[in-house]
């Protein structure tokens, strides 16, 4: 089912956390929103639940206006950032709560119980105590309670935030095979640039309530709206220019050993070793390297800049101006 | 537009309001009807004379009173120290170290404050010796046995939740065991002491059972001179005014113990758990739980020992005896147990519809009906007992000969308590759950069913099983509201007291272990009853 939000405004004792959101996702698709936090991400995402009212705005499903439509009746799933696992019920109970509330035949509940279990890798876990559960499997069980109505369009809030390391990795992989099996559209809400970039077939980016840019994740790296956007997303090759910023990506910075520059810093993360250079003429450079044979820390480098990598983009001057570093 | 909108979360935010202000309305008006009212029927008798206004000077300053309100002060004073003294060990013990049955040492603990005061009394009747029964040693130990419970459950919490890596830093620091305690230790602890302090001061100011029982005729306080004058002398007028006074007192007393309890904050987490005590911690705790637990059991074993005493050896005579008429009552003592359970049910029942929205509104931030909820918990029972009597003598309400008015009395006392308890879990519910619920399609009412009541039936049950306790061992409104011919059993306890002979006294001791018995079943049965649902 597509789901669209129209000119959505939201305010909460007076302040105006969301405004004029417009967004679009098609059915069967994927849409990461991604912002820092108190963007109102959240606060959007429970206006598509129907957990909260927009002061203005409309939202559709399948061309239907459901603004008005309570939670109950939208049909729609959400998994919040830790579970939020009924205490009181078993894991099976938890699962089946939708399926039961809907009115549905035992029989039918168990098979949808166990066919939501089976989805999330966690089957025969169903007599399970819910406070037993570690924090990885706290979350699949969210999610095959989420899974368990069949809703159409799947929301999910920072699903990942409390878990990390490899788990995160893994139960992200799971999530994208899930979401294509199943062929759901999904709204998923983050702060973590690479989560977004892995979860959603594009990416809309939210600033202080309203929509910076939506692209897919390759075309909002090839082409930041502005240099806020850029930073956000973890481009450091950013120099002001008056109302214009140079956004020079770190992929297009190629370092050999020779003239012209020194390296600052190396960081290694897995395979990717970022590189921090100071030219002769005093610009500072991000670089990346990959592999191994990094140049050292100190030694002298020649620096080659693809200009396919050089985008011009207007600067950002609203709120946040100088926030979102990533550092 | 923007007009439009505002007027749109104005209608949203309306509704609220009325739905809000619909809660808080029913404890309000009942609070204002059986609690307002009777305080200010007390304030214009002991006041206003033949309509205008005459404040019964020669009543405050008399030397009798200046004796009472001194000793009133002195006993809360002493008690309040010496449960302090008494209660801290048993706070580190079980505050600092994990042992095996830690829990079952800590239910124990609580026992004695669930236990009614005329059985404490009582209890230690059957436990001192001769001469030292009824003395002011009797009425000071009563208090601290009472109130231990009180020092080990606030103090206790708060060290419990106090992060063990603070003393780790400081040791890395270079600070010893003693400069650990000064520097650390106390300061930290300092408003739980305090707050500690305030409610058992409180306690024991305005203690009624224990002081008529173990006072006798030498030791009055201003609380037991109250009863003594409005219901032994029927002077009126020197018991509103001593009301008066006591009334002045508790207030001070209730607002400076609102300010302490309020600095102690809301709970928080230990950062690691409490280890094992090894070494002399492992002797110092095991001595400290083994001899408070010895100690807190003497009264009550006493108790049911000399309840089974008769002449010439042991037996279930005085059990018996609750079947047969006495002198003492108009009834059997058999029948004072059913009114009390009768009562106490009732009671229980008012003191959930007023506190159940009562606890709704405190949860949603309601500060002013938590400082006025907790007005009737330190406004003494007597007094309210008192007020009771002279506001409801008259019509429009006239409940003097209305078997309503003794449960509404003690619904009256119970009904903090049920806030009290129930507030924390109301604040402590996730938000999140209901939406959830909502979200898989769950209609508001289905909510309520499957996710709000279940998640509320345990704090729902020990809110009720306190109430019921708390109502069935009333005495202090109770005995001033009772009819002679509806006695409950802490009235029936009393009157058997007040009567000479050894007959009487284990015909006491066996309603008291009766009382003891019910009391202990309601905390156990709210406690444990809800099984499965309440995981």
């Amino acid at each position: 089912m597509t789901l669209a939000l129209e000119g959505i405004d939201v305010q909460l004792s007076g302040r105006r956390i969301v405004e004029d959101v417009s967004l679009e996702v098609p059915s069967a698709d994927r849409l990461a929103v991604l912002g820092p936090s108190g963007a109102g991400k959240s606060t959007l995402l429970r206006v598509v639940a129907g957990l909260e009212r927009p002061s203005a705005g409309r939202v559709l499903v399948d061309g239907r206006d459901v603004t008005r439509v309570p939670a109950h009746r939208r049909g729609i799933g959400l998994v919040f950032q830790e579970a939020a696992l009924f205490p009181h019920r078993t894991v099976a109970e938890n699962v089946g709560f939708g399926p039961k509330v809907a009115g549905l035949p035992r029989a039918d509940r168990e098979a949808r119980v166990a066919e939501a279990l089976e989805l999330v890798g966690l089957a025969g876990t169903g007599e399970r105590d819910v406070t037993t559960l570690s924090g990885g499997e706290a979350q699949r069980i969210a999610l095959a309670r989420a899974l368990a109505p069949r809703p159409s369009i799947l929301l999910l809030d920072e699903p990942l935030g409390a878990l990390d390391g490899p788990l995160r990795l893994r139960l992200q992989e799971d999530l994208r095979a899930l979401f294509e099996r199943l062929a759901l559209t999904v709204v998923h809400v983050t702060h973590d640039v690479g989560e977004a970039f892995a979860l959603g077939d594009r990416v809309a980016i939210l600033r202080a309530g309203r929509v910076a840019q939506t692209a897919a994740p390759d075309d909002l790296w090839a082409h930041p709206e502005d240099d806020w956007v850029a930073r956000f997303l973890g481009m450091r090759n950013i120099r002001r220019d008056g109302d214009r910023a140079t956004v020079v990506r770190p992929e297009a910075v190629r370092v050999q050993p020779g003239e012209g520059a020194t390296v600052l810093a190396c960081d290694r993360d897995g395979a990717v070793v970022r590189v921090r250079l100071r030219r002769d003429d005093g610009v500072e450079l991000d670089a990346l390297a990959v592999g191994v044979g990094a140049p050292a820390l100190g030694s002298r480098v020649s620096v080659e800049v693809d200009p396919a990598g050089v985008v011009d983009v207007p600067v950002w001057r609203g709120p946040l101006d100088t926030a979102p570093d990533r550092e | 537009m923007d007009r439009h909108r505002r007027a749109l979360s104005h209608a949203h935010g309306g509704r609220r309001h009325a739905a809000r202000a619909a809660t808080a309305g029913i404890p309000v008006a009942f609070l204002a009807v059986f609690f307002a009212w009777p305080l200010v029927a007390i304030l214009r008798r002991s006041l206003v004379v033949d309509g205008s206004l005459d404040v019964p000077v020669d009543v405050l300053t008399a030397s009798s009173t200046r004796e009472i309100a001194w000793f009133t002060l002195w006993q809360a004073t002493v008690s309040t120290a010496l449960t302090l003294l008494a209660g801290l060990p048993l706070a580190w013990a079980l505050a600092r170290f994990s042992f095996r049955g830690r829990s079952v040492v800590e239910a124990l603990v609580l026992v004695p404050f669930v236990l009614p005061t005329i059985v404490v009394a009582t209890a230690f009747l059957a436990l001192l010796p001769d001469g030292v029964e009824r003395s002011v040693w009797a009425i000071l130990l009563a208090h601290v046995f009472f109130n231990v419970a009180v020092v080990v459950r606030v103090v206790g919490a708060f060290w419990a939740g106090l992060d063990q890596r603070l003393w780790d830093a400081a040791a890395t620091l270079g600070a010893g065991p003693v400069a650990r305690s000064l520097r650390l230790t106390v300061p930290l602890l300092a408003p739980a002491l305090a707050a500690a302090a305030s409610i058992v001061f409180l306690f024991c100011f305005t203690s009624f059972g224990v002081i008529v029982v173990l006072g006798g005729i030498h030791y009055a306080t201003l609380e037991t001179e109250i009863y003594n004058q409005a219901a032994r002398l029927f002077d009126l007028r020197t018991a509103a005014a001593l009301a008066l006074l006591q009334l002045a007192a508790v207030a001070a007393v209730v607002v400076v113990s609102g300010a302490l309890e309020r600095r102690l904050g809301g709970a928080r987490r230990p950062g690691r758990p409490a280890p094992r005590p090894t070494g002399r911690r492992r002797v110092a705790v095991v001595t400290i739980v083994a001899v408070s637990l010895g100690l807190l059991s003497l009264p009550p074993l006493a108790l049911v020992v000399r309840s089974l005493q008769v002449s010439g050896g042991y037996g279930l005579d005085h059990f018996a005896a609750l079947f047969d008429a006495t002198p003492a009552l108009l009834v059997t003592p058999w029948h004072a147990v059913l009114n009390s359970l009768l009562f106490a049910t009732t009671a229980a029942a008012i003191a959930l519809a007023v506190g159940v929205p009562a606890a709704v509104s405190v949860a949603r931030g309601s500060r002013g009906l938590d400082a006025l909820l907790m007005l009737p918990l330190g406004a003494s029972a007597a007094m309210l007992g008192f007020g009771f009597v002279l506001a409801f003598a008259d019509p429009p309400l006239d409940l003097r000969s209305s078997i309503w008015i003794v449960p509404l009395a003690q619904a009256l006392v119970a009904t903090p308590f049920v806030v009290r308890s129930l507030a924390p879990a109301l604040r402590a519910r996730d938000p999140r759950l209901p939406e959830v619920a909502a979200v898989l399609g769950a209609t508001p009412s289905q909510v309520r069913r499957e996710i709000e009541l279940p998640l509320l039936a345990r704090p729902l049950a020990v809110a009720a099983g306190l109430a019921f306790a708390v109502a069935l061992g009333e005495f202090g409104a109770t005995v001033f509201v009772v009819r002679a011919e509806w006695p409950t059993l802490p009235v029936a306890i009393f009157r058997f007291l007040g009567r000479p002979g050894a007959d009487n006294v284990g015909t006491a001791m066996a309603l008291c272990v009766v009382l003891m018995a019910l009391v202990t079943a309601a905390a156990l049965v709210s406690q444990r009853a809800i099984g499965r649902a309440s995981r």
